[in-house]
């Protein structure tokens, strides 16, 4: 069987994609860095609209962790 | 019966109820006619019938996906919890639901790998195979069939919001009452027996449509009529309003009492929502690893959705809406529906009230897969009949998630639907302890497999009787899911805290049993199934016909 056992991610890969993923984890989870009133954003209080945001900034970093992860894994894959 | 003329919903609305019936038939029609849809050349094997045949791509797991995680909780329980007690009971599902998806890109991937290098359908397969243990296996499975019940009654509760507003299930006849839900059902049930995953993969996409294109709708009715400041403001001022007994009606913005309680809901509910064996099965049904990294991308699309659905129980709050049920009785889950009933044409509301509908038959149906897949992989074959053919276990399958959709109906009937989320949440308590055996087992084997089962049964009893003791205005027991920390006076989510209760059994009775020299069990699994993407070898040929991988070559 040719190229059908990948090699675990190069480390400084996993780290770096872990720190993109932990960032919106964290950026929810400490829930007194956003729960407060101001300020507004059309009528939404902070606390509404910062959690809202987080959707789209969420999915860009795990995006950016996916094309991370894929391009060491294309580059493990040439290397052989 | 003056009981019904008692309620808002005196009349049953004649247009809504058309369109809703014209989306069931649709749905209904498409339902059964998945069974052909990618036909295999034979449906009679868990692979087929439970996980559609694992070739799903990118954009079917994402519907699939969006489908089953988003259920009548996001619709229905979620606005309601804003609109009685807000934001700490409610908007916490923004960030539960945010959170969960680097967590399912970090363990996912893993999981499927081991699961289709070695044949497994379930959670509890996979636990079975790398700690070589029935007991803890079987822990897993009766947990997961468990916990998806409570999952399944939220369903219901949001079909019957639904009728209710309708002004179907007024009658003070029980049986007549409950007619439409039960009718509602049994289709369900004869499609997914039918059709298996391929069904709910089906109307997830009718489903999707309808949600977004309602949810735009309400956005913009809700920006221009009401105004998105007066709305926050009529929600601030409600929650403020001290109750006869001189508590606040609610929590609009979290302060230093309701930290932890908010996001211990999140983080709780984020680790349990991927435990599920629902959210199992969408994840297996796929076809690479690639397709669940990039779906965790994509899919906090469908949080922004539950994001504004959340408010849309603030809007109601805005907008006044009468909470009455047919019955006479106040009932917070009929906000969104009656919102929507209030605001738009009738024939808007039907669409309404249909994307509300199929949005809890999409989830009901794949969490019932799952929970079947669960009692005849891992308690069928395993305790009555361990040379069950593919063929057998199907129809297994089949029977039981007739079976589980039952037992839904007990949780629905003797549990407080007002406080409906709890039914998510309890689930969530029960299915979190399952998390140290399967995610821990993705990448270690140090942890004993009785130690995991002690921290087990501890986290279950803990949870369950700390669950037990929550009061809430309507029930004396199962009334919340929020209590103080052991030892402390934080209020954290039950479920968090049970977890923290079982992986400290786990590790200090693993650290005893290890130096005890106790035997770990046998590993069936191997180091590289845990990062591949490449079809194993015990892997059939597409088109053979019921060539289940057969999981017992790896577990010998």
């Amino acid at each position: 069987m040719p190229d059908n056992t990948p090699r675990p991610l190069p480390t400084g890969v996993a780290v770096a994609a872990g720190v993109l993923l932990a960032i919106p984890i964290l950026a929810l989870l400490i829930v007194p860095i956003y729960a407060k009133k101001g300020p507004e954003l059309w009528g939404f209080p902070f606390f509404y609209w910062y959690q809202l945001l987080w959707v789209f900034l969420a999915a860009s970093f795990t995006y950016l962790a996916y094309v991370l992860i894929e391009r060491a894994r294309r580059e493990g894959r040439d290397q052989r | 019966m003056s009981v019904v003329a008692a309620g808002s919903g005196t009349k049953v609305d004649g247009v809504a109820l058309t369109v809703l019936l014209i989306f069931f038939v649709i749905v209904t029609v498409g339902g059964f006619m998945a069974a052909k849809w990618r036909r295999p050349e034979s449906m009679h094997s868990l692979d087929e019938w439970g996980l559609g045949g694992r070739v799903f791509g990118t954009i079917i797991t994402w519907f699939l996906l969006g489908g089953d995680l988003y259920t009548a909780y996001t619709f229905v329980a979620v606005p309601a919890a804003m609109f009685a007690t807000g934001a700490v009971s409610g908007f916490f599902a923004v960030p539960y639901t945010i959170v969960v998806y680097p967590l399912i890109f970090i363990f996912m991937p893993r999981l499927w790998s081991v699961a289709h290098r070695n044949g497994y359908v379930t959670p509890a397969d996979f636990v079975r195979g790398r700690y070589g243990s029935r007991g803890l296996s079987l822990a897993v499975a009766v947990t997961g069939i468990l916990a998806t019940m409570p999952y399944i009654a939220l369903q219901l509760v949001g079909i019957q919001a639904v009728l209710d507003t309708l002004g179907l299930g007024g009658s003070s006849n029980v049986l007549l009452k409950d007619l439409p839900l039960f009718i509602a059902f049994a289709v369900l049930a004869a499609y997914t027996y039918s059709s298996g995953l391929r069904a709910p993969a089906l109307i997830a996409f009718v489903k999707d449509t309808l949600i977004y294109l309602v949810i735009v709708v309400a956005i913009v009715y809700v920006g221009i009529k009401i105004g998105f400041g007066d709305m926050f403001k009529a929600a601030e001022t409600k929650m403020s309003t001290k109750t006869p007994k001189g508590a606040a009606t609610g929590v609009f913005i979290p302060n230093s009492k309701t930290y932890w309680a908010y996001s211990s809901l999140a983080f709780g509910s984020a680790l349990a929502l991927f435990m599920y064996p629902h959210s199992m099965t969408a994840v297996l049904s796929g076809k690479s690893r690639n397709v669940i990294r990039r779906n965790a991308a994509i899919l906090p699309v469908y949080s922004l959705m539950l994001g504004l659905l959340a408010l849309l129980g603030y809007a109601a709050i805005a907008a006044k809406t009468k909470v009455i049920g047919a019955d006479g009785k106040p009932n917070a889950q009929l906000a969104v529906p009656h919102f929507f009933h209030d605001a738009f044409p009738s024939w808007f509301a039907g669409v309404a009230f249909a994307a509300i509908a199929i949005g809890a038959l999409v989830p009901a149906a794949i969490m019932s897969i799952a929970a079947a897949n669960l009692f005849t992989r891992n308690i069928y074959r395993e305790y009555f009949k361990p040379d069950a053919t593919p063929h057998e276990e199907s129809t297994v399958s089949k029977i039981v998630s007739l079976i589980v959709k039952f037992g839904a109906l007990l949780f629905v009937l003797s549990l407080d639907k007002q406080n409906a989320i709890n039914f998510q949440l309890l689930g969530g308590v029960w299915i979190l302890q399952t998390i140290v055996a399967i995610v821990a087992g993705l990448y270690t084997r140090w942890l004993h497999r009785w130690a995991l089962l002690a921290g087990w049964a501890v986290g279950m009893v803990y949870g369950t009787v700390a669950a037990y003791h929550q009061k809430s205005a309507a029930t004396a027991h199962f009334g919340g899911s929020l209590a103080k920390f052991p030892f402390t006076h934080t209020t954290v989510y039950i479920g968090l805290s049970a977890l923290v209760l079982n992986v400290i059994v786990s590790v200090v009775l693993t650290l005893i049993l290890r130096a005890a020299h106790v035997p770990t069990g046998e590993d069936a699994t191997a180091p590289a199934d845990y990062y591949s993407d490449s079809v194993p070898a015990v892997r059939p040929v597409p088109g053979t016909a019921g060539g289940l991988p057969e999981p017992g070559a790896a577990r010998a």
